[in-house]
């Protein structure tokens, strides 16, 4: 049957399983907002701008492991997009996201809304295509989604000139694809995991060090087992929270810049390091020169660009992240060595020391309301068992401090891009993937007014999104680093004249509450939590000048953190 | 270090900017880049000439593959292979010069392709060291311009990049 461009692109759409599309309509997309009008299977979700869009569809893709794909239109609607899809590149999110385009005998003309999205988004997409031939969208559609979602994931773009949109083609949506020049490996090479395994085997200060890709390639479940049958130390960096249990005993918190005392000690003083799904980020290691001075390294990553790129690793496997750890619970299981248990037992006497300074404490008695504290309420209130979204700064640090995850899928924030902005609107997409579920967004003052505008999406829809903004007045992050080194020169990072967060709430027809007490706390979160059908917009007024610590200044090893 | 990187990859529009962006965006040097179709027009064979670390170039290898235009990649320099580069060399040539530029061009093995009473036209297609040995042999003062194809690779004997 011949169909026009735009009603390929939405049986497309349906055909890939796509049951949410966040978008926002223009000129060059008004074909394919005609088809979505005559059709029901796809639902369209209007946001209150582009960015928001991918924000939404990213949040979606991130708490489901399914595509998210968002619409936009030519010109500034893809411009808009733009930082989205960064936000989702670096992070390796698989997303789809059409762009309208000016007609293809208009393309580079400079007409009206037109602008070289190919181009632009060429350096923070995994691919991108522009289709100028009807016959061929559909085909491109389905290696949109294909490579989006296989190998290391990411972002991938369809520019669509609005002409081709109307023109009519046999519509017949493939049923596989190949692309000669695509081929992700999937199964780690045998003899590299036995030299692995061997390895972890003979440790005497071993370490998992694991990241986003156990949560993208799903294998939480593998790693959980792997580690507990050895009984070996798990850290997570920030994108990998919830790989692993946070509340089983053998995990030690979160590495890094932010990360707890126990975990980065024990990377510093690690013999052998098990990095999996993870990419030595800058956040991460540190000083480069100071990472983990005695320790053989382990590397398995789907994306060999990934290997020995900041580290150079001893063993490296290019491998899914399920595949590869099943290989090596399998030649465990098989095999009779079992670890070292005396130099395990002292590891761990070493590592329950590290663990004793307790490095996340703080001042219970100060009379204001902490931000750990909101952090630790919302986890009692939500048992926690909730999907958190976060913006950037301060406050996405103590949610990953305090927050403890216990499933994959379920902590949702920018950790590459680092985008202000970004929690709302990911939130929203997290809604709509899991209408039941309890979704909050911990933000601040600062962030959350980078896309406040998405209130309005959350009223049209009837999204009970908790909104957890620590109000500190500050840009809080900014201002943290403007203390310790610019001797407190605390240069634009003072928020004046903020808006009234409860009235904001209240016009946009949500329920706004201010806390600024501490005993007030718990009361509050339950009360939000019990409004199951509201969003809440929860202002808390904390205390100005609390830090976020540990800490490791720029340019430290892992072992020189600021404690308090 | 010097590395020859030869590529094939797609031939579709856009495929010879991800591979310059990707230069560019990471930093890494390009000494020279060549591209043309193959003789299946589907595909277009690049040679890139770059220079760094060996881990650059292990980086600068693995990034290139994760290009999803490009199909094969290897790094001749890896092994034996021969490298050529085409050069276009104006000179003035008038009096005394028009006989020595022909000699020299003679000893390069280069052709003269285009002749005026004040002019000769160079060809050369050698290594990129014998070109250079070449410019410097002729006065700085009579190079009217230069122009240089940039280096194609390909690996001795029967190795090839296709899969």
């Amino acid at each position: 049957m011949e169909l026009t461009g735009a009603e390929i692109l939405v049986r497309s759409l349906k055909e890939e399983g796509v049951t949410h599309l966040f978008g926002y309509p223009g000129g060059a997309v008004l074909h394919i907002y005609d088809a979505l009008y005559q059709q029901d299977d796809v639902k369209h979700i209007l946001v209150r701008h582009e960015q928001a869009a991918t924000h939404a569809a990213d949040g979606y893709a991130r708490s489901t492991g399914k595509p998210g794909v968002a619409l936009v239109t030519s010109g500034p609607g893809a411009t808009n997009a733009v930082t989205g899809i960064a936000t989702a590149f670096m992070d390796s999110i698989p997303m789809v996201v059409i762009t309208g385009q000016v007609p293809t005998n208009m393309i580079g003309n400079d007409a009206f809304q037109e602008v070289d999205s190919i181009g632009i988004t060429r350096p923070c997409v995994k691919h991108n295509f522009l289709v100028k031939d009807v016959a061929e969208l559909a085909e491109t559609i389905k290696k949109a989604f294909y490579i989006a979602t296989t190998g290391r994931p990411g972002p991938v773009v369809i520019d669509i000139p609005k002409d081709v949109t109307a023109e009519k083609a046999e519509f017949k949506y493939p049923d596989t694809v190949s692309i000669r020049s695509y081929n992700p490996v999937v199964t780690g090479h045998i003899g590299q995991i036995k030299r692995a395994v061997a390895m972890m085997l003979a440790a005497e200060r071993p370490i998992f060090y694991t990241g986003g890709g156990v949560i993208l390639g799903r294998g939480a479940a593998e790693l959980t087992e792997l580690a507990q049958m050895l009984g070996y130390p798990v850290t997570n960096t920030l994108m990998g929270l919830g790989a692993y249990p946070a509340t089983d005993k053998q995990f030690v918190g979160m590495l890094g810049m932010h990360g707890t005392y126990e975990a980065n000690m024990s990377m510093h003083h690690c013999d052998v390091l098990i990095a999996i799904g993870a990419r030595f980020d800058d956040r991460v290691t540190g000083n480069i020169e100071k990472f983990c001075p005695s320790a053989k390294i382990i590397h398995v990553d789907i994306d060999p660009s990934s290997i020995s790129k900041n580290v150079k690793v001893d063993v490296p496997i290019v491998g899914s992240v399920p595949n590869v750890l099943q290989e090596m619970i399998k030649l465990l299981k098989a095999g009779d060595k079992k670890p070292d248990a005396k130099a395990l037992a002292s590891w761990w006497n070493q590592i329950e020391e590290w663990r004793a300074v307790d490095c996340l404490k703080y001042d219970h008695d100060s009379g204001q309301v902490k931000p750990q504290q909101v952090i630790e309420s919302l986890y009692k209130a939500t048992h926690g068992d909730a999907f958190v979204t976060s913006d950037v700064g301060q406050h996405q640090m103590w949610a990953a401090q305090y927050y403890k995850f216990d499933k994959p899928y379920r902590w949702i924030n920018s950790g590459g891009l680092g985008t202000m902005g970004f929690g709302l609107p990911a939130a929203m997409g997290v809604q709509f993937a899991h209408p039941d579920a309890t979704v909050a967004c911990v933000t601040g003052e600062g962030s959350i007014q980078m896309c406040i505008q998405e209130l309005s999406t959350c009223l049209q829809y009837g999204l009970p999104i908790k909104i957890i903004a620590l109000n500190n007045r500050y840009l809080g992050m900014v201002r943290q680093w403007q203390e310790f080194f610019y001797k407190r020169r605390y240069a634009m990072s003072y928020m004046e004249a903020l808006p009234d967060f409860v009235k904001l709430a209240e016009s946009y027809g949500h329920v706004g509450m201010r806390i600024d007490n501490p005993a007030d706390v718990d009361g509050a979160m339950e009360e939000a939590m019990k409004l199951k059908d509201r969003l809440v917009f929860m202002d808390f007024v904390t205390d100005q000048e609390e830090n976020v610590y540990p800490m490791i200044p720029a340019g430290a090893g892992l072992n020189e953190m600021i404690l308090v | 270090m010097r590395h020859v990187i030869s590529i094939l990859m797609e031939n579709e529009a856009g495929a010879l900017s991800r591979v310059a962006g990707l230069f560019s965006a990471r930093g890494y040097n390009i000494e020279s880049l060549t591209v043309a179709p193959t003789e299946d027009g589907s595909m277009s064979r690049m040679t890139i000439v770059t220079s760094g670390s060996e881990e650059i170039i292990e980086q600068i290898t693995k990034q290139l593959n994760k290009l999803i235009d490009v199909i094969k990649l290897v790094d001749l320099s890896e092994d034996e292979h021969i490298e050529r580069e085409m050069a276009l060399v104006k000179v003035k040539a008038v009096g005394e010069a028009r006989e020595e530029y022909k000699r020299l061009a003679d000893i390069f093995s280069g052709r003269i392709l285009d002749v005026t009473d004040t002019t000769y036209t160079i060809e050369l297609t050698d290594s990129g060291d014998r070109i250079v040995e070449f410019i410097a042999a002729i006065n700085a003062d009579e190079i009217i311009e230069t122009v240089r194809s940039g280096v194609s690779g390909i690996a001795r004997g029967e190795k090839s990049l296709y899969p």
